[in-house]
């Protein structure tokens, strides 16, 4: 009788190829890292809570600028401005040059109200109708109101309108609404500060991971000797708080997430009410996944760089005595 | 295996650990280093290791000339040495089979291919009953028969011991010095600093002795 051996037990050891090489030893060390963070819950928590709460700062700003300038974005036609033309303009004169600046790359409309159509509307709204009738002729000039383009910058703005000002049918331009203006140069200032809030609170972090890592280093430095002494690469060392800082990062960023979006979840009550005193249609707009991936990628990333650059720096020094 | 040609030894102090040493150790052979503390010994062990450079002179390993080893190239080189220690150096935070694997786990295996490899080598040091326990629960012999498995772990060809017996009794000295002797039977070359000149006798061993860091004497075994 034929006996069958299960010839795995006398096969040779298989030599790993280099990729499952370093697959198995990044899957070994990331659980690693992440075993010894959880061996020091408090203080590892503590990180956390520090990247999450510098995280979620500019992230809470940028969405509350967003929604201020989606509420904002309505008063676009706010922008408008009027120019009145001189009485000398005829109305041809006044659609050709509708046309002409209708045609610029920083006007969006540009609507002709002829100064028989301002003087009906005015008769029909304002109820002096019978007044103006017994009038000879129509005092009003022809106008025009120009709607800026959206890519219009608050300096652009005052430059057009200049322009338009300057030409030689025009009389008076006429800006109601200028404060709209101003509103929306803060607005600029505001996302300006963020960007530079955002890249100092950034420094932060990183100086924060850094710091944290290189006490684990201090710490472990006896480790170190002898693990370069039987003869580990300076990379093999290197693993290990390269992805303490990866999970620093992604637990960070994902915490920053998690208080963006109870705050959102915390204004939504007061948001409706505000919505419904005003009987506007007004909703607040959360984050995407392209800005949470962003946020979360930035953490990782600000974890990973602070972790390099700090184990880089210590790492060649601490050689086996 | 070893060679040393006129190595020099000069610490920053200008105090000179060695002095135009030359000797040479054969492939298989197993060698003791004796000396009083401050002839040399370990500071042979610490050029052969790379762990330090000399001063002048050649040390040439398995016929790689140390001089050449780049910085970047010293852990592939020190992956071909066992290395035994007095004090062990062991990492405390985890179990006796970590510690032997991690050469293994350097070398880039994963830790159920070394598995297998690991408990060979404890099993050979009678250690196959602790794999789970951490290093300070065991006894100074157990610890260093710890760091002996985890030197071997690698089967290398070469293993290099400072003072592998010097806080062990007699008893657990000689238990440890006839470990090395199994090593050598199976064609590994030891290179050994101690101090224990009546232990070394009754083993009949080949025998370098420091003084000042200089050869004093060799005596040749007596079998």
């Amino acid at each position: 009788m034929a006996v069958t051996r299960n010839t795995d037990a006398i096969a040779p050891v298989s030599t790993p190829g280099a990729f499952s090489i370093w697959l198995t030893r990044h899957a070994s060390t990331a659980l690693g890292a992440l075993g010894r963070l959880s061996r020091q819950p408090l203080a590892s928590l503590m990180i956390v809570l520090v990247i999450g709460v510098t995280l979620a700062l500019p992230a809470a700003i940028n969405v509350i600028v967003k929604n201020v300038q989606t509420v904002s974005g309505s008063w676009d036609n706010a922008l408008d401005f009027s120019v009145y033309l001189k009485a000398s303009v005829s109305v041809d004169e006044a659609e050709s040059l509708a046309g002409i600046i209708g045609q610029r790359a920083d006007v969006a409309s540009v609507d002709l109200i002829t100064a028989d159509e301002a003087l009906n509307e005015f008769k029909q709204q304002s109820g002096f109708g019978d007044a103006l009738n017994q009038l000879g002729e129509n005092p009003l000039p022809h106008a025009l109101v120009v709607r800026p383009s959206p890519s219009n910058t608050s300096a652009s703005m005052i430059l057009l309108q200049e322009e338009i000002g300057n030409l030689p049918e025009s009389d008076l331009v006429q800006v109601d609404t200028e404060w709209v203006q101003r509103f929306h140069a803060i607005l600029d200032i505001v996302r300006q500060a963020i960007a530079i809030g955002s890249a100092l609170l950034g420094l932060a972090i990183v100086v924060i991971i850094g710091n944290t890592i290189r006490l684990d280093i201090e710490n472990r430095r006896e480790e170190i000797e002898v693990t370069k002494l039987i003869g580990a690469s300076n990379a093999f060392v290197r693993r290990p708080f390269l992805w303490t800082g990866f999970w620093y990062g992604l637990f960070g960023g994902s915490f920053a997430l998690l208080l963006v979006y109870y705050g959102l979840f915390l204004l939504k009550g007061p948001v409706a009410r505000l919505a419904g005193l005003y009987q506007g249609n007004i909703t607040v707009a959360t984050m995407g996944v392209a800005e949470s991936t962003a946020i979360i990628g930035a953490a990782i990333f600000l974890g990973l760089f602070a972790s390099w650059f700090t184990a880089a720096r210590h790492m060649y020094r601490i050689e086996p005595r | 295996m070893i060679q040393l040609d006129n190595v020099t030894k000069r610490y920053p102090g200008g105090q000179e650990a060695l002095s135009g040493l030359s000797l040479s150790v054969d492939k298989g052979e197993m060698v003791f280093v004796t000396g009083h503390s401050g002839a040399g010994k370990s500071t042979l062990l610490r050029l052969i290791a790379l762990i330090e450079r000399p001063t002048a002179g050649e040390v040439i390993v398995d016929n790689q000339n140390t001089r050449r080893v780049k910085r970047r190239k010293i852990p592939a080189y020190r992956r071909q040495i066992g290395m035994v220690f007095q004090d062990h150096k062991l990492l405390y935070d985890r179990p006796v089979f970590d510690n032997v694997a991690l050469p293994l786990i350097i070398a880039g295996l994963s830790h159920r291919d070394a598995g297998r490899r690991v408990r060979a080598a404890l099993d050979q040091l009678g250690l196959l009953n602790k794999e789970k326990q951490r290093p300070q629960t065991l006894s100074a012999g157990e610890q260093q028969r710890v760091g002996i498995a985890r030197a071997i772990v690698t089967r290398p060809k070469l293993l290099i011991a400072d003072e592998p017996t010097g806080n062990l009794d007699p008893d657990l000295s000689l238990e440890v010095m006839r470990i090395f002797r199994r090593f050598n039977e199976v064609g590994v070359t030891l290179l050994i600093a101690s101090h224990d000149i009546s232990l070394i006798d009754r083993l009949g061993c080949r025998r370098i002795a420091l003084d000042g860091g200089k050869l004093q004497q060799e005596v040749e075994p007596w079998q």
